[in-house]
């Protein structure tokens, strides 16, 4: 009986440590099937934010017309595929095809993380003129954007007849002062909510340089900051007198994007420079809110074209992958005019194929509305392809954080910031 | 008894070969049960803090192919860093106000739930009113206090009705106020821990040291001071620095509140550490601020270590 216990242990020990060291094997076994299938990862977080099942449907088209790639989706909220991308950049470890921000491609591309995609391109005889824009680091397309996502302005068209405001503000003077009356039309409504939260510190760019972009100003010159500017300068004045008017919805040191959006919704700001992708959000929680989209308000007297900034579901390749003519394949195919245009009909964004037309038929009136928007002016982000593109904003929000609390500044938070900026980008 | 004996026997008699083999094979037996726990150990918690040590010495860590030997420089980087500095200063206040109110909740509410005065219902109605913030996942617990404390939430409408404040209070965003609101969440969070613990504990004191204590003559205060505390002294301090250890590696609650804003007033040890890895990619000096951090866990660790060992 001993002898036979004894065995069993050393049996169930030895399957134990036999068990764990298959495992581990496994775990670094190839993707590609005995049959030649190629399986490709796609890490992004389009298919979280899109309708349930939508983007199963595009994946099950490509993989139907090609029968030897498998592509397995490996969907997440936008934050935690940035973290998981970050990290697997660090480690190359990177899925074979990947969702990609614009603010993170130059750190990718540096840390060799992500693939030259020109060279796929000519390896591929890829016409690259249908597309709208690609996001290249030392003249290489590292990203492609598959899906533009513009930042208009959003207009709370009852706050706005309440307070007395006509017509929706289209200089910064109309906003300042569509923003002081809204304020003073009663109960906590202010006229403009501002998100300068440190942790996700996108509101540099979304609500605070869209002012400048708006008017034609840059806050890169010649590949170096360009902080000290007139233009610059005037923008941030002009968001500290916003301030010192006190329309600014209270909290926004540490306001984050989502908390922008709900106080739009619930109706507690008049106005917010916001993403179009939120249209369906804000009327599935409020259907009866009455509002509009506009574009971004100009300098007084300011008559060119118009930046409006952009956020990009862009895709690049792993440097890692073996699978690299399959991954640009999968690439090729979520660029083409008719699937490109399915893709941003359903995401309800701007196709990235030049040649594609999102269908409105079904659409919000509103996405029309900016659509014109978008095509009258052009697609401003200059933090697109800038290294350490979060921490340039985030050194930037702390900054703007003392001149809005009086402990700076304007020009000595500039100068600063063109400080902290030029030991990055100099 | 019998099977003893021969046992005894076999270990005098000089070791046959075979019975060495066997007896080797017995002791690889006990390696081999413990081989995934100590290969997982190794994988998972070893060679990375090995890794971390290393990065630390070394300069442009991960985000480039060639990195050098940098000796010191990033541990000198970091604790001349301002920002560090303010992190560490932060931290200390942010653990030791927690741990002290954790423990002093957590004590008040065990007595409460322990006295004999309130019947079982009540006892049982209050002990689940008062664990439901453990129930919270940290994600829930930062959306509802960010929502309760909303310059337009509702304790500012609940203090304003009550006439104790005339304008809205931005807790989170106010530099002044932010790290306290952020050490009260944590202690809303956390105290039922205590509560649980110390409750556990007050349930094993003998009811002999009490009626002893009464009949002295001793009145409640006397009894708390000279039988509960001395009778929970060995959990108070095994908790207290358990939780001085967990609260300084808070960090998801502080990144979904304040972000370590505003200007840098909630910015913790763990925070910066997280915006130096993976906002400004300096993967070695966020070595070092992680390898200064487990120094400093390690002192409290040691004490634990050594609190346990006395009981």
């Amino acid at each position: 009986m001993m002898f036979r216990a004894t065995r069993l242990r050393r049996l169930a020990g030895t399957v134990t440590v036999a068990a764990m060291a298959v495992s581990l094997v496994a775990c670094g076994s190839d993707d590609a099937t005995s049959d030649g299938t190629v399986t490709l990862e796609f890490a992004q977080w389009w298919g979280a934010e899109l309708p349930a099942g939508e983007f199963d449907k595009i994946i099950n088209d490509f993989t139907a017309q090609n029968p030897g790639i498998k592509v397995k989706l490996l969907s997440a909220p936008y934050a935690s595929t940035k973290q998981q991308l970050l990290t697997g950049a660090a480690s190359k470890t990177l899925p074979d095809v990947v969702g990609l921000d614009g603010a993170w491609v130059n750190d990718f591309a540096e840390q060799g993380a992500i693939t030259d995609l020109s060279k796929l391109m000519t390896d591929a005889n890829y016409d690259a003129s249908q597309l709208a824009s690609q996001v290249q680091v030392e003249g290489k397309t590292y990203m492609i954007p598959v899906v533009n996502f513009v930042y208009p302005l959003f207009v709370n068209k009852d706050l706005l007849t309440k307070a007395g405001v006509q017509n929706v503000p289209t200089t910064r003077t109309e906003f300042l002062d569509a923003a002081k009356k809204i304020s003073a039309s009663g109960g906590d409504v202010k006229g403009w909510v501002l998100p300068l939260d440190t942790a996700v510190p996108n509101g540099v760019q979304n609500d605070v340089m869209s002012w400048l972009w708006a008017s034609g100003g840059s806050m890169v010159a010649a590949g170096k900051p360009n902080l000290t500017s007139a233009p610059v300068k005037s923008t941030v004045e002009y968001v500290k007198s916003l301030n010192d008017a006190g329309v600014i919805a209270p909290g926004s040191l540490t306001m984050k994007e989502q908390d922008k959006v709900e106080k739009f919704t619930n109706g507690q700001v008049g106005m917010m420079i916001d993403s179009l992708a939120h249209i369906n959000l804000i009327k599935k929680n409020k259907p009866d809110l009455n509002f509009e989209v506009a574009a971004l308000p100009a300098e007084d007297g300011y008559t060119g074209e118009r930046g409006i900034p952009y956020a990009s579901w862009g895709i690049g390749i792993s440097d890692s992958t073996k699978h690299k003519a399959e991954a640009f394949k999968f690439v090729s195919y979520l660029m083409s005019q008719e699937t490109n245009a399915k893709l941003s009909t359903i995401a309800n964004g701007f196709p990235g194929n030049k040649n594609a037309e999102p269908d409105f038929d079904n659409s919000d009136p509103l996405f029309k509305t900016a659509f014109d928007i978008y095509q009258q002016g052009y697609p401003a982000n200059e933090f697109v392809g800038l290294p350490k593109s979060e921490d340039l904003m985030r050194s930037f929000a702390e900054q703007l954080q003392l001149v809005l609390t009086g402990k700076s500044s304007v020009d000595d938070a500039l100068a600063k910031s063109q400080e902290n900026w030029s030991s990055v980008i100099g | 008894m019998t099977l003893t004996a021969p046992e005894t026997s076999t270990r005098s008699a000089p070791a046959a070969p075979g019975r060495s083999r066997s007896t080797l094979a017995r002791r690889l037996v006990a390696y081999g049960y413990l081989s995934p726990t100590v290969l997982l150990i190794v994988v998972l918690m070893v060679v990375p803090i090995v890794m971390v040590i290393g990065y630390s010495f070394r300069d442009n860590v991960i985000v480039q192919e060639n990195s050098v030997f940098a000796g010191f420089a990033n541990y000198t980087k970091v604790l001349t860093d301002a920002n560090f500095l303010a992190a560490l200063k932060n931290t200390a206040v942010f653990i030791s106000v927690s741990t002290m109110a954790h423990l002093v909740l957590g004590l008040a509410f065990a007595m409460m739930l322990n006295t004999p005065l309130l019947g079982g219902v009540t006892k049982a109605i209050f002990r689940i009113v008062y664990i439901l913030p453990w129930l919270f996942t940290i994600a829930v617990i930062a959306v509802i206090w960010r929502l309760l404390l909303d310059p337009a939430g509702v304790v500012n409408h609940v203090l304003q009705t009550l006439g104790l404040i005339q304008e809205g209070v931005n807790w989170f965003s106010d530099p002044g106020m932010a790290l306290w609101a952020v050490t009260f969440v944590n202690i809303w969070a956390g105290y039922p821990f205590f509560m649980i613990s110390l409750l556990a504990a007050l349930q094993g004191i003998p009811t002999d040291l009490y009626e002893a204590a009464a009949v002295d003559g001793t009145n409640w205060f006397q009894r708390f001071l000279h039988v509960t505390l001395p009778q929970l002294r060995p959990v108070i301090i095994s908790m207290a620095v358990l939780d001085l250890i967990w609260t300084s590696h808070q960090f998801a609650l502080i990144w979904m509140t304040t972000g370590g804003g505003p200007l840098n007033s909630t910015e913790m040890l763990s925070t910066f550490t997280y915006k130096q890895a993976f906002s400004e990619y300096e993967f070695a000096t966020a070595s070092a601020a992680a390898v200064i951090v487990l120094l400093l866990t390690m002192v409290l660790a040691f004490f634990y270590v050594r609190s346990q060992r006395e009981q």
